[in-house]
């Protein structure tokens, strides 16, 4: 109790079974809260379902109403004594329950695609990760060393970085209509607005890094002799490497912001095509399990490389 | 305090029989570090601060050079330029003859933070000078294992530096530096970021490395003490603007032991220093005895509370 008291105070200390409990709440209190408002009818439930139309002509089994017009459809129908019709509570098209959205779900990774390409949801996902894959490569072969000689050599920064900051301000999607016209309409502009948008984050927040690496290290170095490239990959390099893979692990977060807007350019592709057409459709648990996978993966993806870092860089974790 | 004994104490420029001589061997050695008109400015703005006017001294061959001075007297500012990490404005610095322009191998500098590598081990930590001069890796691990024992840490060679304690950290450190076999050690107050037992013990560790390998050392500091108990020659800088006030030859014969700190030499030396320092004024980390502390009444303090 006094742990659990002292886990809330600023700064406080917690230890290990708190941080494992406060962790499982953290997923099943939003959990418990949509299956609340889900399956409890008297949490909200502002609409009707109609399971059986009665005289009412306008009305359709499976169609969703406001309270207040279904009971006005029923006194109208009672006044006029014919048969009364018949709905359930429940939430509008747009709030699927948890079930629903685990078995579309589920749906997604049994099932085969019916029809065409990307009809299924990984399909669509396995489109949206190359995409998303090929973007942020390129980004970092090019971003990753620019930024660490901007952070290093003083006049690359005066040279590279007035541009790359002027472009950092241009949005991606300013882009897409130019990298249609130069890059076709299939996959190749996709990437490109993946690029830009990552490109100058990725160069300014490295250089930033590479500026940061403690002084005294360089200037230790230079007192052993070291120069040049030499000073450059052992001493920078290494000494940046951690929090190098830390930005990393940022941009690639950015990367998957801009997978939205790429994916819309040229012809519609990926997760975002699926989606929007499932939302077309009004199938929003297909959309759900959509972006439950997108939330899951890119989680996912974040502990591995944050378990992996860790087991890299032990001398920087334990620096403090 | 220090009035009263004053008057006992021997003259502090009075050189023992055997400490004259070895400070006549001392002086018919060629100079191996000699820092020649060297005057520093600092330009921030308008303001022209001038951190270092005309400094001359020369280092013999295996002396050990302490330099103090209170703070602002510009004697971190001095070390860097020897090290090469800063130009001086005018002036130059010469290694055995010759003038030398940037960093280089032959000029080791152990710095007051821990300045170890943290992504190598010790032993690579102390290779990596070795392997900067050219030396292949496995004769560099040889030799940094040599090193290592000599400072008597091989059994630590694959600890990371974060797993050390300070002293044996600084002691890697004066390892690394040695390795990459330069002509000089500088230590910019190398030891003042230790307890003081740790620090007598890395004093006493510095002086018996020194006593082995061909190596001259110019050490700064603001302890008076660990400059007496060390140096041969002691420079004592004045502020604003740097200039050398005095170059004191310490009375005390080698090698050194801690007894030697209670003796009348030691303490005629440390009372003329500490009068020198005292003579600059304004300085803020050496004469706190001379601050006079003014407090109101914060709380109730009566003969029954202490």
């Amino acid at each position: 109790m006094q742990g659990f008291l002292a886990s809330w105070r600023l700064y406080g200390r917690t230890d290990r079974m708190l941080r494992n409990i406060f962790g499982i709440l953290a997923v099943l209190l939003p959990l418990l809260l949509w299956s609340a408002v889900s399956y409890l009818p008297f949490v909200w439930h502002p609409q009707v379902l109609i399971t059986d139309p009665g005289g009412e002509e306008y009305l359709e089994t499976g169609m969703r109403m406001n309270r207040a017009d279904f009971a006005r459809a029923v006194t109208e129908m009672q006044e006029q004594h014919q048969p009364v019709p018949q709905g359930i509570p429940s939430n509008p098209v747009y709030l699927p329950s948890p079930g629903d959205v685990l078995s579309a779900f589920v749906h997604a990774f049994t099932s085969s695609a019916p029809v065409g390409a990307e009809h299924s949801i990984t399909q669509a996902f396995a489109h949206s990760i190359r995409i998303i894959f090929w973007g942020f490569v390129i980004s970092s072969v090019m971003g990753v060393p620019l930024g660490i000689m901007c952070g290093s050599i003083p006049a690359v920064a005066r040279l590279v970085e007035p541009a790359v900051d002027f472009f950092r301000y241009l949005p991606a999607p300013a882009f897409g209509a130019l990298a249609v016209a130069i890059l076709g309409i299939y996959d190749a502009p996709k990437i490109a607005i993946i690029v830009i948008g990552t490109l100058f984050q990725q160069i300014l927040v490295i250089a930033n890094t590479t500026r940061k690496l403690d002084f005294s290290l360089v200037e230790a170095s230079r007192t052993l002799g070291a120069k040049g490239l030499r000073l450059l990959f052992r001493v920078v390099i290494p000494g940046i490497l951690p929090d190098l893979y830390r930005d990393q692990r940022i941009l690639l977060g950015w990367a998957w912001t801009y997978l939205i807007v790429a994916e819309l350019i040229g012809t519609s592709s990926g997760i975002t095509w699926f989606i929007t057409q499932q939302a077309r459709y009004q199938h929003f648990d297909n959309v759900f399990a959509a972006m439950a996978l997108i939330g899951i993966v890119g989680l996912g993806t974040d502990m591995v490389l944050g378990v992996v870092g860790r087991k890299l860089f032990t001398w920087k974790r334990e620096n403090g | 305090m220090i009035d009263h004994v004053e008057h006992a104490l021997p003259d502090y420029r009075i050189l023992p029989p055997d400490v004259a001589a070895r400070m006549e061997q001392i002086k018919k050695r060629d100079y191996v570090l000699e820092i020649d008109r060297v005057t520093k400015v600092f330009t921030q703005k308008r303001n022209r601060t001038v951190a270092l006017d005309s400094i001359e001294f020369g280092v013999h061959r295996r002396e050990l050079v302490c330099v103090v001075g209170p703070s602002g007297c510009g004697k971190s500012t001095l070390i860097r330029i020897l090290a090469g990490l800063e130009d001086a404005t005018e002036g130059r610095i010469l290694m055995d003859g010759k003038p030398v322009r940037g960093p280089g191998s032959d000029r080791g500098m152990v710095f007051q933070k821990y300045t170890l590598f943290p992504w190598l081990d010790v032993c690579r930590n102390v290779m990596f000078g070795i392997e900067m001069g050219g030396v292949d890796r496995l004769e560099a691990q040889r030799q940094a294992m040599q090193w290592l024992q000599m400072i008597g840490l091989e059994q630590f060679a694959t600890a990371y530096p974060h797993q050390l304690s300070g002293g044996m950290q600084q002691r890697v450190a004066i390892a690394r530096a040695l390795a990459a076999s330069p002509r000089v050690l500088l230590m910019d107050e190398s030891f003042s970021a230790l307890d003081a037992q740790t620090r007598t013990k890395m004093q006493n560790y510095l002086m018996e490395i020194w006593r082995k390998i061909d190596i001259t050392i110019v050490f700064i500091t603001h302890d008076l003490d660990e400059a007496i108990y060390l140096a041969d020659r002691i420079l004592v800088l004045k502020p604003h603007p740097g200039q050398v006030e005095e170059v004191i030859e310490v009375p005390l014969s080698r090698p050194r032991r801690a007894e030697q700190m209670t003796s009348a030499e030691f303490l005629a030396t440390k009372a003329h220093l500490e009068g020198l320092i005292r003579s600059f004024g304004a300085s803020d980390d050496m004469d706190e005895d001379e601050v006079t502390i003014d407090l109101p009444l914060l709380t109730l303090v009566t003969d029954q509370v202490e």
